[in-house]
């Protein structure tokens, strides 16, 4: 029963480390620029075709996270020119209804490039195989190697947001927009690479999760709406509630499903109990959230509600 | 008639204190105006007295009740209505649909979703009373979008005028009006003298000296004068932080 | 903050609210004239599809509700849709087939999902009341998938024809296809009346100017609430009438990218004119079915459409068309 529970909660922070990559993009787009993106899981999805696509063309996983960055890049500039661009200034419907629309396109733009039957990334030689943790517990290496990238990652974004000079014009960015524009810095240049910055992040969820799913045209969508909950739960516009929500979100998600059930026994018999706690399940990080909000509109770390 | 009591009232912005334990008596029937210059707090203290800012501190009394927590739209159903200084009107509605609906406000309920309420006769005869005493009966069936400005600050009283207020805070009415106009408006405000309390926000001195019964100065959000015109015009703090130079100008 | 939308102010010239009634009119004759339409040229697919026009006219007119005149921007609109489905596949199996009663059900747990979904989200604004609509719409999707008895993810067949005070609906007649006209018809009157009553002024008032409307003491959020149960209310009768005409249920009538398509059905013919969604819902569906007849990538071009439409004519199909000369501009 301990070990089930480290193990899933080893899952749990695995998720939410990828959660938290791309909800950071997500919420300062929404905070800073106060744009409503849905494309973002697009992005994730992008991410682990092109590391799928590169990996097999060099024959090495590395390869392909190497090629699939400047790629990445290139991807958030284009679409950052084309289309969001045009949008900072519009109402947040025509927000929705033009990323709607890239949504869209792009899952179709997917299937037609590389198919309908999902893809697979083979894991690189040195993260295969597990290590034992504790007594018979074993845990996959590449599992734990995506935890401490995300870690890395979220610490130099820390890093970034606080001691650098964007980092400074983005706090100040989120929180109040014409202090910025106010200090003669290119709102344009800005935006641009804050997107852009938000793109590569998903990108990079996507790329880090593809040796251990599938990749597939569908992989973006749920994310994006667990995404939703974890910047609306955060705050939006704040780095640090990204970081505590997609943790929340995703432990709950995680121990909910295997745990749900469990606790439920205490009070239900049992094929009640697995019978409701397979309902709940998916259903309460929902929950979670709507008793999040019900408290603080505004999430937890928000400035503006 | 109401009067309306404020205690000890504070509020900061950050480390910016903008309303400085602020005490007023506003007696009932009176005008009382608030002078002081750009910046010192006046808007502020009007959206606290209104209830569309929380105070941090400090109480609001209207007519013997307290409303330090009450929401905006509690308050105005109390009787205390205000006007803005920047325009805020419903640009999309004629200047009729704007007034009906703040006597819509105060008249029946709101929950009726079947009959049609642009040929309510109870609204409109109301809205256009409102709209006459505001003089602005002429242009009511335009929309509110296409006024002038100075159309836009008698509607603003109109509105206020239509949610049938006991106390009436009127932000900076005549802002950006001028001439025959300013006159007009003034001649009106003193109309209402007696039948309303008003709390008066005005930069027009002349304006100020020729309406207000009381009048308190407020300066970096402290009040630091308070009482007949022609007491605050000679008190020489008031002169030094703020008639001395404005007062220049304006004779 | 407040919504800039770009539709014309709802509810001003009498003149154009008479003009909305008659395009309506319009609409409702040409509906009224299919299925003989459809008899003459032996095709009883036109009814079938039509049918599905008019529940999805129902479910856009009942979001530019709230969209339009309310300046909420629902993303979870797809879960009425799905309660009432879901209302028929449970009553159904309990054995009761009659779409009043299907109607009532579906509106019941609507309502109570809009009241609460609805009292929470609306404590926010903006970006936040988005994301959280979507968010209460996927946990319903969520919900339905997980609902094994019904099939869940797989959906659940409905074997039994629904009747109406025992006459039967569902057959090839078209007896269901004049049921939902004369439901869009009925509904089109409802809200029609609503939005031009007290209550739809000061809904109207609040997407103006919210400040404004407390300072002459309306406190938005009754109304808002009010006007989103109704909303969800209306949607789910669209739902019910998904079920029966595909006499199928599935939580794929819930997903968000209904959502989506319902707010570009709302956009696409007019945000805030009631009638305009009407014709964005049969011109959003023909689309789908004209590109998909094209092309097996037709979803594509629609995304494309919807990015273009939105850069290059941001009041929707109305614009479209004042633009390119087809309509004439209305001042
Ligand atoms: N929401 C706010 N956030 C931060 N600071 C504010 C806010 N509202 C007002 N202030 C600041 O508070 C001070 C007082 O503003 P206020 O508008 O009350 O002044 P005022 O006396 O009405 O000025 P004016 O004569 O120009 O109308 C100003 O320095 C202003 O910048
Ligand atoms: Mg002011």
């Amino acid at each position: 029963m301990m070990n089930l529970f480290i193990l899933q909660l080893l899952n749990g922070v695995q998720l939410g480390v990828l959660l938290f990559l791309i909800a950071a993009g997500l919420t300062l787009v929404f905070g800073i620029m106060d744009v409503i993106n849905l494309a973002h899981g697009v992005l994730y999805m992008v991410g682990a075709y092109l590391i799928a696509t590169f990996a097999a063309v060099t024959g090495s996983f590395w390869w392909g996270l190497l090629l699939m960055l400047p790629a990445a890049v290139a991807v958030g500039l284009v679409i950052e020119f084309l289309v969001m661009r045009r949008l900072y200034a519009r109402s947040h419907l025509d927000q929705v209804l033009a990323t709607f629309g890239l949504v869209i396109m792009a899952n179709e733009a997917v299937k037609m490039i590389w198919g309908t039957s999902p893809l697979s990334v083979p894991m690189p030689d040195i993260l295969s195989g597990s290590v034992p943790l504790m007594g018979p517990l074993q845990y996959p290496v590449y599992r734990i190697a995506v935890i401490v990238a995300g870690l890395a990652v979220a610490l130099g974004l820390f890093v970034m947001v606080n001691y650098t000079r964007v980092g400074m014009l983005l706090r100040a960015g989120a929180t109040n927009r014409s202090t910025v524009s106010a200090l003669g810095v290119d709102i344009n240049r800005l935006f641009a690479i804050v997107f852009t910055l938000g793109a590569v992040l998903a990108c990079l969820a996507g790329a880090l999760v593809a040796p251990v799913l599938s990749v597939d045209t569908g992989m973006g969508e749920s994310v994006l709406i667990l995404t939703f909950v974890v910047v609306v739960i955060g705050g939006i516009g704040s780095i640090k509630g990204a970081f505590l929500g997609a943790l929340l979100v995703a432990v709950v998600d995680t121990l909910g499903g295997v745990f749900g059930p469990i606790l439920l026994r205490e009070v239900l018999d049992p094929s009640a109990a697995s019978q409701v706690g397979r309902m709940l399940a998916p259903m309460l990080v929902y929950i979670l959230m709507a008793v999040i909000l019900f408290a603080k509109p505004a999430g937890l770390f928000g400035s503006r509600a | 008639m109401t009067g309306l009591t404020v205690r000890n009232l504070n509020k900061s912005f950050g480390a910016l204190k903008v309303t400085d334990d602020v005490s007023l008596e506003v007696a009932p029937g009176e005008l009382h105006a608030i002078i002081g210059p750009n910046g010192a707090g006046k808007t502020t203290l009007i959206s606290q007295l209104s209830g569309q800012l929380a105070s941090d501190s400090g109480t609001v009394n209207l007519g013997g009740r307290d409303i330090t927590r009450m929401p905006m739209p509690g308050r105005v159903r109390l009787g205390l209505a205000r006007s803005f200084q920047i325009t805020s009107v419903l640009p999309g509605f004629t200047a009729l649909e704007n007034v009906a609906l703040a006597v819509q406000a105060r008249k029946g309920s709101s929950f009726r979703f079947f009959a049609p309420v642009a040929t309510e006769a109870a609204l409109n005869d109301a809205a256009m009373r409102a709209l006459a005493e505001a003089g602005l009966d002429d242009r009511a069936h335009v929309l509110a979008r296409s006024l002038s400005h100075g159309e836009h600050r008698r509607l603003e009283l109109a509105i206020a005028l239509a949610t049938d207020p006991k106390v009436l805070l009127l932000d900076e009415p005549l802002a950006g009006v001028g001439g025959e106009d300013a006159d007009a408006f003034v001649d009106r405000l003193r109309r209402f003298k007696g039948r309303l309390t008003m709390v008066l926000i005005e930069h027009d001195m002349d304006a100020v000296f020729k309406l207000a019964d009381r009048v308190s100065v407020l300066v970096y959000g402290q009040i630091i004068a308070s009482g007949a015109p022609e007491d605050v015009r000679n008190d020489p703090a008031v002169r030094a932080a703020y008639l001395g130079d404005e007062h220049g100008e304006a004779a | 903050m407040t919504e800039t939308l770009t539709a014309p102010a709802a509810g001003r010239a009498p003149r154009r609210i008479a003009g909305r009634v008659k395009a309506a009119a319009c609409l409702f004759v040409l509906f009224a004239l299919m299925p003989p339409l459809a008899a003459a040229l032996d095709d009883p697919f036109w009814i079938l599809i039509g049918t599905r026009f008019l529940a999805y006219a129902i479910a856009a007119m009942a979001l530019d509700l709230i969209l339009g005149y309310g300046a909420m921007v629902s993303f979870g609109h797809a879960a009425y849709l799905g309660f009432g489905t879901y209302a028929v596949a449970i009553l159904s199996s309990y054995g009761i087939h009659d779409l009043s009663l299907q109607i009532l059900a579906g509106i019941a747990v609507s309502a109570l999902f809009a009241l609460v979904t609805g009292a929470i989200s609306l404590r926010t604004r903006g970006v936040y009341f988005i994301m959280i609509t979507l968010a209460f719409g996927q946990m319903a999707f969520f919900f339905f998938i997980s609902l094994s008895a019904y099939g869940g993810d797989d959906g659940y067949g409905l074997t039994q024809r629904s009747s109406l005070f025992g006459f039967d609906l569902t057959g090839r007649d078209g007896a269901l296809y004049y049921v939902t006209l004369a439901l869009l018809i009925g509904l089109f009157a409802l809200c029609h009346r609503i939005v031009n009553s007290r209550f739809g002024r000061v809904l109207t008032g609040i997407r103006e100017n919210p400040v404004r409307m407390e300072a002459v003491g309306f406190a938005p959020f009754r109304y808002q609430l009010t006007a989103f149960i109704i909303s969800g209310c209306i949607t789910s009768i669209a739902g019910v009438i998904l079920a029966n005409q595909a006499q199928f249920v599935s939580p794929a009538f819930m997903s968000w990218h209904r959502s989506g398509e319902l707010i570009v059905m709302v956009v696409l013919g007019g945000v805030g004119t009631l009638a305009g969604p009407i014709a964005g819902a049969v011109a959003a569906l023909t689309l789908e079915e004209g590109l998909g007849a094209l092309s097996e990538h037709w979803k594509l071009f629609f995304g494309l459409f919807l990015v273009l439409m939105v850069l290059f004519s941001p009041r929707g199909l109305t614009g479209l068309l004042e633009k390119t000369g087809l309509m004439r501009g209305k001042s």
